[in-house]
């Protein structure tokens, strides 16, 4: 296999007194699509962070591959700045001066034409999370972290949301390291499932490859046989 | 007229526009109602002789005691106090605003500064004003500070809610892409703190009229808290009113201003406005 182009270890983090990680070793592969699932509080988001540099303070390291490659980050909830418009939202990084082509491409990319000027009050909450999505590609990343980036929109447009996150990902082939608490979503979208848990620190616990080829079908047998398979591992592994 | 309108969708958008426009004029016909009622019924009582003039002068009296003025002295008198609250008022909110941005920025500047510029809120302003008139005089100076004074607060106390109420998941983006402090001032906390900056600002404005008239009230010999003296002292409710609505108007008209920028700035609040759409 090729060099990883992330690497994330975790000997040990706390909060306070409290270790919520223990003996983490995360890889993330070029176009890999890996899934980090447990349940709320395992320290999953935590683990995100510290991989987005986000969060600092902690034993181990974090490294990225030979050549480089940016990371982005795309959070839970939109986080659109609320006086900008959606094309200056995309090209918030690079602030007045963005680049207008590559902004316009992103937004047909997302499906949002003709939303360029519309300021983030006018948008429903998929059609911010498009937005966010977009801005998060804005940076040309080889990575983009997700913290459970569709657990706010109603089921219908989550499919959507995830097969456009898909297409986005093979277009610009970029690796995804998703958080969610999601079996379904983590067993549609991924090539590695690594369930998180643990009694007190979390650790991951156990790693589900899906040898699926994409596109997929959500009814597709065998998705619904690798979740079944998952939520008996889930039980053994005391995750659920 | 359906055909036309079928065939062009144009002219009935235009239609809308006039009926949009006449049902904000009777919004404000409905606010007119009460002060229109009250005048009236003011006029009537004191040329019936209910009330003596001499107390209580006619409106129409005041309305001519107001265009008397206006042909006369008025001009110096609110030339005089606008200068004055504009000039305490930028000093004042000038200043309140380099405080806040501090004091909500740094919190070792809060520790060192929060608790004097909590103890000073505590004096009632007006309790400057002996201070100021032994050691600045009863000129210009102590009036300008004394405004300066009163706008400095409500800013300042705005200003550091407005930048600790800032979504901490917006400023997070920011120091995602690695900001610098400065790039985190310019393009997240100053944008996110202006809806609190700007009640803050319409606050000290309102505050700065009221230290002016304080001002005047104790020693001046222009501006329109002279000529509300002018009036108690020569016995003319009629100039004291009228005076007094022209201290209305001037406030009403700064506080108007703000409201515009406001409006035009903050575009992008997806607040409740009060009303249901039609």
């Amino acid at each position: 296999m090729s060099e990883a182009l992330l690497r994330v270890r975790v000997e040990r983090k706390n909060f306070a007194a409290v270790t919520v990680l223990r003996n983490i070793d995360l890889q993330l592969q070029p176009r890999e699509v890996v899934t980090l699932l447990g349940p709320s509080g395992c320290g999953k988001s935590t683990l995100l962070r510290i991989a987005a540099g986000l969060e600092r303070e902690f034993n181990g390291a974090v490294s990225r591959g030979g050549q480089g490659g940016e990371v982005a980050f795309v959070f839970q909830e939109p986080r659109l700045m609320p006086w900008l418009t959606v094309a200056q939202n995309i090209g918030f990084s690079a602030g007045g001066q963005y680049d207008q082509a590559w902004v316009q491409q992103l937004i047909r990319e997302v499906g949002l034409e003709g939303f360029a000027d519309a300021l983030p009050k006018q948008l429903s909450g998929g059609m911010a999370q498009r937005v966010a999505l977009a801005r998060g590609l804005y940076s040309r990343p080889r990575v983009l972290l997700l913290d459970e980036p569709f657990s706010a929109v109603d089921a219908f447009t989550r499919m959507k949301l995830q097969d456009l996150l898909l297409q986005l990902a093979e277009h610009h082939g970029i690796a995804l390291l998703l958080v969610t608490h999601d079996v379904d979503e983590a067993l549609y979208l991924s090539d590695r499932v690594l369930v998180m848990g643990g009694s007190q620190s979390s650790s991951l616990r156990l790693e589900l490859p899906v040898a699926l080829a994409r596109p997929r079908d959500r009814r597709d047998a065998r998705l619904a046989a690798l979740k079944g398979e998952a939520l008996t591992e889930l039980q053994l592994a005391h995750v659920i | 007229m359906t055909s036309k309108s079928k065939t062009l969708p144009a002219p009935t958008e235009q239609r809308w526009k006039p009926g949009v426009d006449s049902a904000a004029w009777k919004r404000r016909g409905k606010g007119l109602v009460l002060p229109v009622v009250a005048l009236l019924l003011l006029e009537v009582v004191v040329r019936l002789g209910w009330v003596p003039p001499y107390q209580l002068p006619a409106p129409s009296d005041i309305f001519i005691t107001l265009s008397d003025l206006a042909a006369g002295p008025l001009y110096k008198h609110i030339g005089a106090s606008v200068a004055r609250v504009l000039l305490g008022f930028a000093i004042g909110a000038g200043l309140a605003l380099l405080a806040a941005a501090w004091v909500g920025l740094s919190r070792e500047a809060e520790a060192y500064l929060e608790p004097t510029f909590a103890g000073l809120r505590a004096i009632p302003s007006l309790a400057w004003v002996p201070l100021l008139l032994l050691w600045l005089g009863i000129d210009e100076t102590s009036k300008v500070v004394l405004i300066a004074i009163g706008a400095f607060f409500p800013v300042y106390l705005n200003g550091v809610a407005a930048i600790r109420n800032i979504d901490r998941k917006l400023v997070e983006v920011g120091q995602m892409y690695g900001f610098s402090s400065a790039q985190l001032a310019k393009r997240i906390l100053l944008p996110a703190a202006l809806p609190g900056l700007f009640t803050g600002l319409r606050s000290g404005m309102s505050l700065a009229w009221m230290f002016l008239v304080a001002a005047e009230l104790i020693a001046a010999t222009k501006g329109l808290g002279y000529l509300l003296t002018d009036g108690r002292e020569t016995s003319r409710p009629d100039i004291v009113l009228a005076a007094i609505i022209v201290l209305a108007l001037l406030g009403k008209l700064c506080d108007g201003v703000l409201a515009k920028l406001e409006t035009h700035f903050l575009d992008w609040r997806d607040a409740f406005t009060g009303e249901a759409k039609p």
